[in-house]
């Protein structure tokens, strides 16, 4: 084994068992909980500030201004002025809303992408939830985040909401067929839908790779639908300010607002990253056949720098579309679903699977 | 541990089914419902039978669930309250239920449970898959194939209905 020293296991496995020397094994399974837990909490914390910095500084590169510059180095400062400005903002709730269900709305989109981001592997031996099914785990949870865009849409008690809800929900469930289909098109190449061994699988190269040409195709339908599905621009309509002001958040104020800003840009991490480990080999380094010095040289380098760079690379794709794409028509938004992606998604997993049974990948 | 997690699964299971259909507002019904589902589907986590409980999960939660709402949202009467029921019919509710409950717990009782040697079947991906696939004994490739055609005429049949007439 190469690279041994970034195995996360052993700092797992080594947490585990002094645990285990001090207590019961409930109060150990209870501890080892919270631990992970708070891990990813300020794991949400953290990502969540540092991709909204990262968005407005890229979208005002595209637009030839400077961004945030004020506070701190290079405006580094400005998302922990604006998450303070947040908490003390006063929670607001409409005349004649439901209540219980205006509340519970933030909760199921953030929820819902708590639960998906467990499923993600971080580094080797780095990952909460290691579960055979991984993939479909994944599309399965992210299918609950739509209720709660929906009863935010409804219970805010406003036209442009609930316009916002109805046109939100009909892109996630439209759109969740072709994240799902370009994913079995690699999923055919590793027999394997667990997480782990979707890595192992890259050992040799990464499948957009040795996949060549159907894999090409999967990754740009999966990086146009995930884009879509997690309702970013150009794909934007359930929020299309000039139209609806802010669609379904649009009468939520303070920390409600804040955790729906959150769970986009958490949700945009969480697609980036399945797009890495699926695509792109997740930790894997980036190998060559037969440079043995270079493979060497580039298992020096971390796996979970590897994953996070992979990832990042992904987002900052899919913010190049935000901020270069005009926005689509509904219709226009159904029709390129429909018409286009899903039958060239499935004609795709059956080129797909003729090349696996022809051997035709490397 | 895991008995704990049970009790408080079974407890979401019972709570929000109750409140489902005692609720007078038809969305948040909807809503318990969702509650009920997730948390069935969390007990087929505590049985490792993964692949049976992100089926539920997308089934029913995620698509069930969600046309549910959506199809309320479409409607003209999701601002009022549902009418109080009456005694007459709460009475009778309560009688079947009870009815029903006497006859699932008699039979549970007076059935002797015994712990089955046979061995424990595959319940991965693989194993799944390879049994909705194999035309061999154990295999279901013919209730999987007609299930799939009588979707296929479920679509269409759908895709007719909601197609405009043209002239």
């Amino acid at each position: 084994m190469k690279f041994d020293i970034y195995d996360f296991s052993v700092l797992t496995k080594s947490i585990h068992e002094s645990l285990n020397s001090m207590m019961g094994e409930t109060a150990v399974m209870i501890s080892e909980m919270v631990i992970v837990g708070i891990i990813f909490l300020t794991l949400f914390a953290v990502l969540g500030l540092i991709l909204v910095y990262v968005e407005r500084k890229i979208c005002a590169f595209f637009q030839q201004r400077l961004g945030p510059m004020r506070v701190g180095f290079w405006g580094t400062a400005q998302t922990l002025a604006d998450l303070i400005k947040l908490l003390l903002k006063e929670p607001l709730i409409t005349k004649n809303a439901d209540k219980f269900l205006f509340n519970l709305a933030p909760f199921v989109l953030i929820i819902a992408s708590f639960m998906a981001m467990a499923a993600i592997p971080f580094a080797k031996g780095l990952h909460a939830f290691d579960i055979d099914i991984g993939v479909f785990y994944i599309t399965a949870i992210s299918s609950i985040g739509v209720v709660g865009v929906l009863l935010a849409g409804w219970a805010s008690n406003n036209k442009y909401s609930l316009i916002g809800a109805m046109r939100s929900g009909a892109q996630i469930i439209s759109y969740e067929l072709s994240v799902g289909l370009s994913l079995l098109t690699i999923i055919v190449l590793t027999g394997s839908l667990q997480f782990s061994e979707i890595i192992e699988s890259q050992r040799e190269g990464w499948w957009i790779f040795r996949g060549h040409i159907p894999a090409l195709i999967a990754f740009i339908i999966f990086l146009i639908a995930s884009t879509a599905e997690t309702n970013r621009g150009p794909f934007d309509l359930a929020e299309a300010e000039s139209e609806l002001t802010a669609g379904f958040h649009t009468e939520y104020s303070g920390m409600k607002f804040a955790f729906f800003f959150l769970a986009e840009f958490i949700n945009m991490f969480i697609v980036a990253a399945i797009g890495a480990t699926v695509f792109l080999g997740g930790w894997m380094p980036l190998h060559f056949g037969a440079l043995e010095s270079f493979n060497a040289i580039m298992d020096f380098i971390p796996p979970i720098f590897w994953f996070f760079g992979k990832t990042a690379f992904i987002i900052f794709l899919m913010m190049w579309f935000k901020w270069t794409f005009p926005r689509l028509r509904i219709d226009q938004l159904l029709t390129l679903e429909w018409k286009y992606l899903l039958p060239i998604n499935l004609i795709n997993i059956l080129v797909m699977a003729f090349f696996v049974l022809m051997g035709w990948y490397f | 541990m895991e008995t704990i997690i049970f009790y408080i699964l079974s407890l979401v299971i019972l709570v929000f089914s109750v409140l489902t259909v005692t609720t007078k507002k038809i969305l948040r019904a909807a809503v318990y419902l969702l509650f009920v589902l997730g948390a069935t589907a969390g007990i087929y986590f505590m049985f490792n039978y993964n692949f049976l409980a992100a089926v539920q999960l997308t089934v029913y939660a995620g698509g069930i669930v969600v046309l549910i709402i959506f199809s309320i949202l479409l409607t003209h009467q999701i601002n009022t309250d549902l009418d109080k029921i009456n005694i007459k019919k709460i009475a009778l509710g309560i009688i079947s239920s009870g009815l029903g409950i006497f006859l699932v717990l008699s039979t549970l009782n007076n059935h002797h449970f015994e712990a089955s040697n046979k061995q424990a079947t595959d319940s991965t991906i693989h194993g799944i898959g390879r049994a909705l696939l194999s035309y061999s004994d154990n295999g279901y490739i013919l209730p999987f194939e007609v299930i799939s055609v009588l979707l296929l005429a479920t679509m269409i049949g759908a895709i007719i209905i909601a197609k405009k007439v043209e002239e």
